[in-house]
């Protein structure tokens, strides 16, 4: 197996997660495609730790685990409460900041 | 090694076709479900990278715990479950060369950089034990703070989320 089969598909996982937080104006939509994101950097993660032999790299994909949980947890909290006070969670209509 | 190499680039396909799926389908329900597709692909992956423990972790946490965060936060703000049509931006069309340029750019550093570099042979995956004596032992304190992030988000959520 090459070390590039395993960066290749996280780069691809990167873009197209990339993609998706650009492109999509549902707010639960765009946490997925940072899950997408954060899954490619694991990815990654695990292929240097297996091609230097160290387990560093598992330990820094767990915490990512982690903090991917974490802020998914409150994301979605956030998102909740913008249904609740505006009816909606598209991102083009949370514009009051704008100067 | 060819089973091996098989399954990834078997299990790689049906990822990029789940991710694309993911940001492309019209329907919030479906966009999480293919989403736990390419979770659960992730997880085969880091079985084929000898990471047995993190691959338990990912299918725990993320298929586990996040989907079905997922999934209640869909349930809880929207009014109906099916397929709507205003999910993307109206520039949605300036995402795909974003993402291709990136690509691009990835994919020419990745190429000049590891070229046709292999990857060791191994069959012995990382054991728990190596990965706790890291966790409790250099990485400790990032552990601890990583503890007080999780508490943090845990109350913070509810804060957030409950009616008062």
């Amino acid at each position: 197996m090459f070390v590039n089969q395993f960066l290749f598909l996280a780069a691809v996982l990167f873009c197209i997660g990339v993609y998706g937080v650009v492109a999509r104006k549902n707010a639960v939509l765009m946490l997925m495609s940072i899950e997408l994101i954060l899954n490619s950097v694991n990815i990654n993660l695990l292929t240097f730790a297996l091609r230097s032999g160290s387990t560093d790299g598992h330990v820094f994909a767990l915490y990512i685990i982690a903090v991917a949980a974490a802020e998914v947890g409150v994301g979605l909290g956030l998102v909740l409460l913008v249904y609740r006070n505006k009816k909606t969670i598209s991102l083009d209509d949370l514009s009051e900041m704008r100067g | 090694m060819i089973a091996q190499n098989i399954g990834f680039w078997i299990i790689a396909i049906v990822m990029i076709v789940a991710a694309l799926r993911v940001v492309t389908t019209n329907n919030v329900v479906h966009a999480a479900l293919w989403l736990v597709v390419v979770l659960a692909g992730a997880a085969a992956q880091y079985i084929l990278l000898a990471a047995e423990f993190v691959a338990v972790t990912q299918v725990l946490v993320y298929i586990g715990a996040v989907m079905v965060l997922f999934l209640f936060g869909t349930m809880l703000t929207r009014a109906r479950i099916g397929a709507e049509s205003d999910l993307n931006n109206s520039y949605k069309k300036l995402g795909i060369p974003v993402g291709l340029v990136m690509l691009v750019a990835m994919g020419l550093a990745l190429v000049s950089s590891f070229g046709d570099e292999k990857l060791p042979q191994t069959t012995t995956v990382v054991s728990s034990q190596e990965i706790s004596d890291q966790i409790f032992g250099p990485y400790l304190l990032p552990f601890w703070a990583l503890s007080f992030v999780l508490l943090a988000a845990v109350v913070g959520a509810i804060v957030l989320a409950r009616k008062d």
